[in-house]
């Protein structure tokens, strides 16, 4: 149930996702296009509605912004020019900036750990990545024998790719922690 | 010959390294120079974008900003790295405020005032279909390719291509123009689910066992891509349908490069495909391709 109103969420994805939410008139195009709806608890369209409504936690703890692969269907297709998938975009950074407990959480620690290896190498290397994301989501067991087919025919680099400037990617990575 | 800085992208390093090798064969024997872009780094990609916003623009800021020094256009091959050097490059271009916080971490600057192209857009405006079907060796004659943008491709986060973003054309008309007979579908720019093949492979099983169903009820025998997550996803989890659908589909999914190389009779093609995890050759053998 939706008590209280506040414009305050409306106006902070405004300010950082550059879209208006308010133009919605909840045709609900974005949701009926979007290939993910039937994996979502919370549909496009009622989300762009929650954020008018300052409906913060229930949209930051929510499956649907981890669950959206951004592929952007909505965003072209929304008559009134709101790119929803950037509307999503904001609210899963500031979950994360709010320590939000995520609906899903295998997507966020698979998103950290391929930021990591940018981090370290500078480039994304498929076994380190795996390899970091098997061990911090626990879900060691999945896809082995995916990963032998792959090494078998050369598809798996073991060692990785290095970036001379890794200082200067390092430099972006903790400005932008900031 | 007229060259572009190339950024490859970590896929065509390993998982996808036949996109990057008949890539640059293809350009090559196509008159376009690839020059790749000296130390460049990954774009970040979906977890980029999708968790830090002055981060997402950043990195993928330090190759155009090493593209700039180049002087060339930016030439890309991976739809997902394409999406976020144009996307960047226009957010930097529009808000001077990011641009300079930018250049304050790069020490560089990052605004680059080229162009960024994907090597399909870049065949049509440098090559053009009639000069390409004169180059033709081999007619890709009886293979009967499904052309698969994806989504990344076709909408680079709301800034049009040259193409249709609903229903492109350009990866169709170069196909026939390579001699293949094009079946036309509706889900050219549906989604495969990529970024989330390793956390939710339950939807993804789902949406890449559609697009095999879809592709078949066309009478496809195989699906043409120009993103190398599509064809990791789409090789390596239609297996999975096994379980919930009638029969595991074994549509064989080729890079558009691949087949550039092939009707051009060039050299290296038969070695990359071997490479693929849905095996092609039977049906290039049949067509009496390889």
């Amino acid at each position: 149930m939706i008590h209280t109103l506040t414009p305050d969420l409306e106006r902070e994805v405004e300010r950082r996702s550059g879209q208006k939410a308010r133009n919605c008139f909840q045709c609900g195009k974005c949701s009926t296009g979007c290939l993910f709806n039937f994996a979502m608890d919370i549909l496009p369209h009622q989300v762009i509605k929650l954020v008018q409504y300052g409906q913060k936690e229930r949209l930051l703890s929510s499956g649907t912004i981890w669950i959206c692969a951004s592929c952007e269907t909505c965003t072209v297709r929304c008559p009134n020019e709101i790119e929803v998938a950037r509307v999503i975009d904001t609210l899963r950074q500031m979950a994360l900036e709010e320590g939000a407990v995520p609906a899903d959480r295998k997507i966020p620690i698979f998103h950290k750990c391929f930021l990591g290896n940018i981090a370290a190498t500078g480039r994304i290397s498929e076994p380190v990545l795996m390899g970091s994301y098997k061990t911090l989501s626990g879900d060691l067991f999945s896809d082995i024998g995916l990963a032998v087919n792959m090494l078998a025919k050369g598809k798996i680099k073991l060692i990785p790719q290095m970036v001379k400037g890794r200082r200067e990617v390092r430099r972006i990575f903790k400005e932008a922690a900031r | 010959m007229r060259e572009f800085a190339y950024f490859p992208g970590c896929s065509q390093g390993s998982s996808a390294h036949e996109y990057g090798e008949s890539a640059v064969a293809a350009a090559e024997a196509l008159g376009i120079g690839l020059r790749e872009i000296p130390d460049w780094s990954c774009c970040g990609a979906s977890s980029g974008h999708m968790t830090n916003h002055l981060l997402s623009v950043a990195l993928p800021a330090r190759n155009l900003a090493i593209a700039s020094e180049m002087g060339l256009d930016v030439a890309v091959v991976c739809a997902a790295c394409y999406n976020r050097l144009r996307g960047a490059q226009r957010e930097l271009l529009e808000d001077e405020g990011l641009a300079s916080k930018v250049e304050g971490m790069l020490g560089k600057d990052p605004r680059f005032r080229g162009e960024v192209l994907h090597l399909l857009d870049i065949i049509f405006r440098e090559v053009g279909l009639e000069e390409l079907k004169e180059r033709v060796s081999r007619p890709l004659k009886e293979l009967k390719p499904v052309s698969y943008y994806g989504c990344l491709m076709a909408r680079p986060r709301g800034l049009m291509t040259e193409d249709d973003y609903e229903n492109p054309q350009r990866m169709d008309r170069l196909l026939e123009a390579l001699g293949a007979e094009v079946r036309g579908w509706s889900y050219k720019t549906d989604c495969c689910g990529g970024s989330l093949s390793l956390t939710r492979t339950d939807i993804v099983v789902k949406l890449v066992n559609r697009l095999f169903e879809a592709a078949e009820e066309a009478g496809a025998d195989c699906i043409v891509t120009a993103c190398p997550m599509c064809l990791a996803n789409l090789e390596m989890r239609q297996a999975e349908g096994t379980l919930s659908y009638k029969a595991p589909h074994q549509l064989p999914v080729f890079f558009f490069t691949e087949l550039i190389a092939l009707a051009l009779g060039l050299d290296g093609a038969r070695k990359w495909f071997p490479k693929h995890l849905i095996d092609p050759q039977p049906l290039l053998r049949g067509a009496g391709l390889l």
